[in-house]
């Protein structure tokens, strides 16, 4: 409660809080189709590769004006992707090789590059390595502004082209049969990738920027099976993970930003891949733990019902020990036959003898018939 | 009358290894035609160059007489069911709708239109009652036939179908069947791989034999015999059927 209400009265904090959700929002909406297109590692090879952009875009105009540096980091990130795709064209190595490849070289140089800047006799370069793991302290309303601006443009994007990305994401050839424009819905789709990833940089790093693309999608997979409402729910995983780690970097601890916002992410793909209905693990388990439940309960009906058989009458009665003799496990079976009797299949004498009921021959019949269908 | 697709001297390579070699094929409008050969012959290959999804080292192809491009005629595409991720987050109807994309044209979302056409394919393919089904729970015969209901929905006149037939149950293959004779009548052209030599005669019209190069191909009567049967399995094919 003490948060929320400092965050609507604290300016630094409602600068950081905007602009942590905004790139929340559009990593969440892109990381989506990264996600489905199975290129979640382009975003790792993107978000290192604008290191050297960004050194180079300060070198070069000697500003640390937002707009600028994000214009070098998203040409060098773009241009690690267009060196990824013309290896993989063009010679026999293979995409994650090529992706590695780029990432380390674009990131090595960086690294240099950054290295360089330091040493030069002039104060204005100090913050650059910020850039490394993130710095949401480091926000002002100019970054906001222009962080909004560029993120407004990649959401209209998305929405305008909504059902060609979608295909270009489930099925590119039968897009090519249509004669949609494939390649330029690729290279306009990276481009907002590009985009979405630079505008994260400054405060979650170029190191970590590639989880915010993942995570968030990766959750949002988790609960839902339609894309625009998957879409939506990265969108504010990656907002409310965003948020709630640039508020705990920013509080008395202060920790880096980009690995508390990471880690904020993670908890919520954690918490999605267990509880989640249908596709969590944790209801997968209770599914089948049901499930076989069910089989060893009607394993020893049947079971009661070959021992039954062999009697003139079918509702003859049977000791639990020479029942749990029949089933194959030999656990103990009178958890499965007080179910039983619970559902009035089998009925107990109150001591250790139980037999078949009406009810209880009739579902043996429906089983075997069901058995040999 | 030119014919529904003709394909000149096609070469397909991949880096060395020519996989189609110097291929002719004519297709006359208003059939049936099988492409059969053995795995690795090429016949992939063959339907997505002549879609243009393969650039061809040399070679041309004429759809109705005319270069195909966006302009000359509409084709029809029903790729291997493999082809893509089932457990992409969509349902039978919305992927049945993506047949209808290029022609909405920019920006425009499906409305009830469309959704009336996407609805008559289903019901073509007998898919109707699984509109709103997740694609993740469909079977290998049900997949393929929301397929063939998305490429219905293009509206073509040529129709490209790759394995329409493999690996799906019994209920699908008369579906399909019937649908293939249903295009037929209605003056549509199909082609298809086809991997079942025994239904060959029965399915189709024509049938082209290929194992990189084209062995055979015209009238199923004229071409499904087994001198040109071993000619494309190697001779090591045990024959299954006479035919008529």
């Amino acid at each position: 409660m003490d948060l929320i209400s400092t965050l609507f009265s604290d300016y630094t904090l409602r600068t950081v809080a905007l602009g942590t959700a905004l790139l929340g929002l559009v990593s969440g909406a892109l990381g989506s189709f990264a996600v489905l297109r199975r290129q979640s590692l382009i975003g790792d090879a993107i978000s290192h590769a604008a290191l050297p952009g960004i050194g180079l875009a300060f070198l070069i105009t000697g500003s640390k004006f937002p707009l600028i540096l994000m214009v070098g980091a998203a040409l060098t990130g773009w241009m690690a992707t267009a060196a990824v795709m013309t290896i993989t064209t063009n010679s026999r190595i293979k995409y994650d090789s090529a992706l590695g490849l780029a990432l380390s070289v674009f990131f090595g140089l960086g690294l240099v590059i950054l290295t360089f800047i330091q040493k030069l006799p002039n104060a204005q370069q100090a913050g650059l390595d910020a850039f490394l793991f993130g710095q949401a302290a480091s926000l002002i309303v100019s970054d906001v502004v222009t962080m909004a601006g560029l993120g407004s443009l990649v959401l209209l994007m998305v929405l305008l082209l909504w059902k060609e990305f979608k295909l270009l994401a489930f099925d590119p050839e039968f897009a090519r049969t249509l004669f949609l424009p494939v390649r330029a819905l690729d290279l306009v789709l990276t481009t907002l990738l590009v985009i979405a990833i630079v505008i994260g940089l400054q405060t979650v790093g170029v190191v970590l920027m590639s989880a915010m693309i993942v995570a968030p999608a990766a959750a949002a997979r988790q609960w839902t099976n339609r894309l625009g409402i998957m879409v939506l729910l990265s969108m504010s995983i990656g907002a409310v993970a965003g948020v709630s780690g640039a508020l705990m970097s920013t509080g008395a601890l202060s920790l880096p930003t980009g690995p508390t916002i990471v880690l904020c992410a993670t908890l919520i793909v954690v918490i999605s891949m267990m509880v989640a209905p249908a596709r969590g693990l944790l209801w997968r388990k209770l599914r089948r733990w049901a499930r076989h439940r069910q089989l060893r309960q009607e394993a020893v009906l049947l079971d009661l019902f070959a021992l039954a058989s062999q009697h003139e009458d079918l509702f003859h009665p049977h000791n639990e020990a020479v029942i749990a003799i029949m089933h194959s496990r030999q656990a103990s079976v009178r958890k499965p036959l007080r179910a039983l009797a619970e559902r009035g299949w089998v009925i107990s004498d109150g001591l250790a003898l139980w037999s078949l009921t009406q009810g209880g021959v009739e579902e043996c019949q429906r089983l075997m018939r069901e058995m040999s269908a | 009358m030119a014919h529904a697709v003709e394909v000149q001297d096609l070469t397909v390579a991949y880096r060395d290894k020519p996989v189609l070699w110097d291929v002719d094929l004519q297709v006359p409008s208003g059939v049936l035609t099988a492409i059969v050969g053995p795995n690795g012959a090429g016949k992939t290959t063959l339907i997505k160059a002549i879609l243009g999804l393969i650039k061809p080292a040399a070679g041309q192809v004429l759809l109705f007489g005319k270069p195909y491009n966006r302009h000359t005629s509409h084709v029809g595409y029903v790729p291997q069911r493999g082809s893509v991720d089932w457990d992409f987050p969509t349902n039978v109807l919305d992927v049945t709708l993506m047949g209808l994309y290029g022609r909405l044209g920019w920006v425009r979302r499906a409305g009830r239109v469309e959704r009336d056409i996407a609805m008559q394919a289903l019901r073509q393919v007998g898919m109707h009652t699984f509109a709103n089904r997740q694609i993740s729970q469909l079977s290998g015969g049900q997949q393929q036939r929301v397929f063939l209901a998305r490429a219905l929905v293009q509206d073509a006149d040529v129709y490209f179908m790759d394995e329409p037939l493999q690996g799906v149950d019994a209920t699908t293959e008369l579906t399909v069947i019937g649908l293939l004779r249903e295009l037929r009548s209605s003056g549509k052209t199909v082609i298809a791989v086809h991997h079942d030599l025994q239904t060959v005669t029965s399915y189709f019209d024509e049938v082209m034999l290929l194992n990189v190069r084209r062995i055979a191909s015209g009238p199923v009567g004229d071409v499904f015999t087994e001198d040109n049967l071993r000619l494309t399995y190697g001779g090591r094919v045990a024959f299954v059927q006479a035919p008529q």
